[in-house]
């Protein structure tokens, strides 16, 4: 199996609202790949416009070689006839049936035999571990177990492309990421091309080949998590992905190779970027000393918040606030002295107007 | 990984392409049934409301005798100035319209303070018994509406028109006198009790929502209790006892019934009888007038009504939330309460069919001795001396006949309204924002509007002659089943629509994802979802077409009589005992149907079903 998904210029809107703006996204065979924003930037939109469950107002979508819908040629193929599987936020089994009906339903349109049907429930739930739960209704099995068999109910009929819409996104803390763990597996071994719906960067950036990140219906950037991560497009990419958050300061270059920040300077390692900048660093990319270090800006510790693996630690000086993030337990206290050191190799620069990125 | 452009357009492309798109839309599944729907509706209510106002404004054959100058078939207005002005302006439309809205208000006011009391009692206090007071409190709306009236006669009637005495007489040994025993009085109260249901369960279901915490929260702040139900209990349940207020009064100004065995023995007309007389006696013209204006005044009562109280959704209550804990103490009253509505209820459901039961085993009406006791009227051989020689109702061909009718059209009406609500359910609902969506929705709501007896008259309207394709259905059963399918659209497309509502959009995409074809989609995933609803909504079209009168009693020829109309003509006929057989029997029908929806729907679907 392998699959492309081809997205031209697809745009949808609902009234006034502009649910898609100008999409256009490559998705190579047997990758994975995130579709990743804040709640309501158009990701279930582009899902059901490639699942057919929705017509653009524009663009074209190609599923391997099939021109599944195209505006310019008036072409859009029912779901049924664009071979690929949707898991439902919800689930969306149906209620009135039971496990192995759920999934069934595709196989009997299809007019598969009766012994071959058994066979793919039969596999299809030992895939998601849920053997021996052909006899239950969905409302007799948890939020977990009903996830594995829309899962399930997707595999049987071996679409070339998977669709899930935050499937985990009902689950517990926990749960999420066994879930993870399973569903990373189960595309490592059947290889089929996924789209995968999700808020949560952290989901998004332990899952996938590629990540498109969406705002307000735009594609930000698509591009590898390590990607995605180092090297945000721009501030809203760089704000979104990373937990602490990114720190982005107000710096203007002044000179050769360094960027003024108000209170102090630090240098940068690029020669393009001019005028008014914003500075993005990460909190793990800023190293902590405890006493004064040449190159080092001395800050305060205003708090210190340890988390076992690692703790984060609220440095300011005047106004300004940084978050830094050191492995293991700090030993820093509390109103404390320490010294800031920054590395230009791990800065990002970004024009302030535009909010692109410009040099990193 | 750059994205290829997509290539530029002829302008034949281009049009190819959008009649795709547009053979697409036309084809879906939402658009063919809505369009298919429009269509439909559109003859059975858009064209007949046409031809209702175009014979109004044209001369008719039977005015040419009238009018030397008259041309059949030409504009006039005629009929307006006629029915508008003068002194018959006066008797056939003002003092109806006076004595309509007479019996609106009054049955309004009286029927309000009946249900709003009971709903308080019921919801807000600690009286004992509440659950069975609760229950029993829709009984008197299940009943056909004219089932008071009828044992309002039975006990109050006296001689003034000729016949014989009622119960009263027989117990006082004086008859009472006659604003008690016709007329607006008896009236009113007969139709309050029936229509105090609309009262009852829109503000229980206010009261209930209010939450309670929000009470409290006001007790807390050292609100006064006057304080309180100013601010917070009357904002929240004077939308409910508006929406009573409007369902009642369009209602009653409507009904046909009650005015009809209570009103026409001392010539009091309202509009409602006063349409079927000019119908009577062949004054098309002035009937059609007659229900424009009515039509008109449910019209302008609805608007009113949404504009104070907003949308439709008024009328809807919330069922199954069970009574709010915070009740007020009747303390050392809660007896006496309890005794009063005990007595209410035995007097509104026990004492009426009693009296009923009672008159029908008197052999000769008005007769109180034992001797007179007997079975005649119900199984009685043919006897000239009694009922114009009809054998008792359970040995008669002619009931049997009329039952099967009924229950036929009520078979009838209840599968094309769950079919036509299946069908409205789909088309509103999934295409939801849409124009085609909303202007469906609107004319299914059309009906809803129009009081039952103009909406006869409309059918009159329409099908007395052929109409291009349409022959002429006047007489048939079949006109019978379509005004009664029509009347029920607004029920179709609001319980089809709530149906349709719970089974979420993606249950039926998870089946288009896996190629199922709207055949499938329907009979496999949405059918079987939906069809508990559907069956409720059947069994209730069921009941409320077998009480209807006010919509038929125009339409009804003797081959396709029914039970509900025979009662009228029966007791129009001096043949009173035999009319409350025939009642008796509609109420263990209605009854027993209630019973069995109560089964099915746990005693949501009355509320759902209401008004209809
Ligand atoms: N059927 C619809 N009708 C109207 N607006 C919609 C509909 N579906 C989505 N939208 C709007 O489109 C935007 C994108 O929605 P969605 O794709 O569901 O976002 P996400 O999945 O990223 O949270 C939102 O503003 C949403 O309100
Ligand atoms: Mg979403």
């Amino acid at each position: 199996m392998s699959t492309t998904i081809t997205i031209k210029h697809l745009s949808k809107h609902f009234g006034t609202v502009v649910a898609l703006d100008d999409v256009s996204l490559v998705i190579e065979p047997e990758t994975f790949v995130t579709l990743l924003g804040p709640s309501g930037c158009g990701k279930t939109t582009l899902l059901r416009c490639v699942a057919g469950l929705e017509d653009p107002d524009g663009g074209e979508i190609y599923v391997g070689n099939k021109l599944v819908f195209s505006h310019p040629q008036g072409i859009s193929l029912p779901p049924g006839q664009r071979e690929l599987g949707l898991v439902f936020q919800n689930y969306a089994l149906w209620p009135h049936m039971k496990v192995d009906k759920n999934i069934t339903f595709a196989l009997e349109i299809q007019k598969m035999p009766k012994v071959e049907m058994q066979k793919r429930v039969k596999e299809s739930l030992q895939e998601v571990q849920m053997e021996g739960y052909e006899d239950r209704y969905p409302r007799e099995m948890s939020g977990g177990q009903q996830q594995r068999i829309a899962l399930a109910r997707m595999l049987a009929y071996r679409p070339k492309v998977f669709l899930m819409d935050e499937p985990l996104s009902n689950l517990d803390a926990r749960l999420r990421m066994d879930m993870r763990v399973e569903l990373k597996r189960l595309h490592h071994i059947s290889g089929a091309t996924t789209i995968y719906v999700t808020h949560d960067q952290v989901e998004a950036l332990t899952m996938s080949t590629t990540i498109a990140v969406m705002k307000e219906g735009r594609l930000q950037q698509f591009d590898t998590p390590d990607k995605i991560y180092h090297f945000p497009s721009n501030l809203f990419v760089a704000d979104f992905i990373g937990n602490p958050k990114v720190n982005l300061l107000d710096g203007v270059v002044s000179g050769k190779n360094s960027v003024d920040l108000g209170k102090f300077k630090i240098p940068i390692n690029t020669s393009y970027a001019t005028g008014k900048v914003v500075v993005g660093i990460r909190p793990e990319d800023i190293t902590i000393f405890e006493r004064p270090e040449p190159g080092a800006v001395e800050f305060s510790a205003y708090s210190v918040l340890p988390a076992g693996a690692d703790s984060t630690i609220i440095a300011r000086l005047g106004e300004m606030e940084l978050t830094i993030r050191v492995m293991g337990i700090s030993k820093i206290r509390m109103d404390e002295k320490i010294w800031l050191k920054f590395d230009p190799q791990t800065l990002n620069l970004y024009d302030k107007e535009s909010g692109l990125l410009i040099a990193s | 990984m750059a994205v290829p452009a997509i290539a530029a357009q002829t302008s034949s492309q281009r049009l190819l392409a959008s009649t795709r798109r547009f053979s697409r839309w036309l084809t879906s599944t939402r658009v063919v049934l809505s369009l298919a729907m429009l269509a439909v509706m559109f003859v059975m209510v858009v064209i007949p409301l046409y031809k209702l106002v175009e014979i109004t404004v044209t001369w008719q054959a039977h005015d040419l005798t009238r009018v030397p100058t008259a041309v059949e078939g030409e504009f006039t207005t005629f009929h307006w100035v006629r029915m508008l002005t003068g002194i018959i302006g006066k008797i056939y439309t003002y003092t109806p319209l006076q004595h309509s809205m007479t019996i609106a208000v009054g049955s309004t006011l009286l029927a309000l303070v009946i249900g709003g009391s009971l709903a308080w009692l019921v919801v807000r206090t600690d009286m004992p018994g509440r659950k069975l007071v609760n229950q029993l409190a829709v009984l008197p709306y299940i009943m056909p509406s004219w089932t008071l009236a009828q044992a309002w006669l039975v006990f109050f009637k006296n001689r003034t028109t000729g016949g014989t005495p009622g119960v009263f007489e027989f117990l006082v040994g004086q008859a009472p006198p006659s604003w008690l025993s016709y007329g607006p009085v008896p009236i009113i109260i007969c139709s309050a009790l029936h229509y105090y249901t609309f009262f009852f369960l829109f503000v229980s279901a206010a009261l209930i929502s209010i939450d309670s915490n929000l009470e409290e929260a006001g007790d807390l702040m050292g609100a006064s209790r006057w304080r309180i139900l100013r601010k917070i209990t009357m904002p929240l349940v004077l939308p409910a006892i508006l929406s009573g207020v409007i369902m009642t009064f369009s209602k009653v100004m409507g009904t046909f019934g009650g005015p009809n065995i209570l009103g026409l023995p001392i010539r009091y007309y309202t509009l409602a009888t006063m349409i079927r007389g000019s119908l009577a006696a062949g004054e098309g013209g002035d009937a059609f007038v007659l229900a424009i204006v009515l039509i008109l005044l449910a019209i302008t009562t609805i608007y009113i009504n949404q504009r104070l109280v907003g949308t439709r959704r008024s009328y809807e209550t919330i069922g199954g939330r069970g009574f709010v804990a915070q009740a007020s103490k009747l303390g050392k009253y809660k007896r006496a309460f309890q005794i009063a509505v005990i007595i209410f209820q035995i007097l509104v459901i026990a004492v009426p069919i009693g009296l009923l039961l009672w008159n029908t085993l008197m052999l000769i009406d008005g007769n109180y001795s034992l001797s007179n006791f007997t079975l005649q009227h119900w199984i009685g051989a043919a006897n000239t001396h009694y009922n114009s020689g009809e054998p008792g109702v359970l040995l008669n061909p002619k009931i049997w006949q009329t039952a099967w009718n009924s229950i036929k059209l009520s078979l009838f009406t209840a599968f094309f309204t769950a079919l036509l609500g299946i069908i409205l359910g789909y088309a509103i609902v999934k295409g939801r924002g849409t124009r085609l969506s909303k202007l469906v929705e609107q004319l299914a709501y059309i009906p809803y509007v129009i009081p039952g007896i103009a909406f006869g008259a409309v059918y009159i309207a329409m099908f007395a002659r052929k109409l291009g394709p349409i022959p002429p259905l006047y007489g048939t059963f079949a006109l019978l089943v379509i005004v009664s399918v029509s009347k029920h659209l607004p029920y179709s497309s609001r319980s089809g629509v709530s149906a349709m509502m719970q089974v979420g959009h993606e249950l039926e995409e998870a089946g288009m994802v896996a190629g199922a074809n709207v055949w499938q989609r329907f009979s496999r995933i949405i059918f079987p979802l939906t069809k508990s609803g559907f069956m409720s909504g059947f069994l209730m079209t069921f009941i409320t077409t077998m009480r209807e009168l006010s919509l038929i009693i125009l339409l009804v020829t003797p081959a396709t009589q029914l039970l509900a109309s025979q009662t009228m003509f029966y007791t129009e006929n001096g043949d009173a005992q035999m009319a409350n057989v025939v009642i008796l029997i509609l109420i263990a029908i209605v009854v027993a149907g209630n019973f069995i929806i109560g089964r099915f729907s746990r005693g949501g679907s009355l509320r759902k079903g209401l008004g209809m």
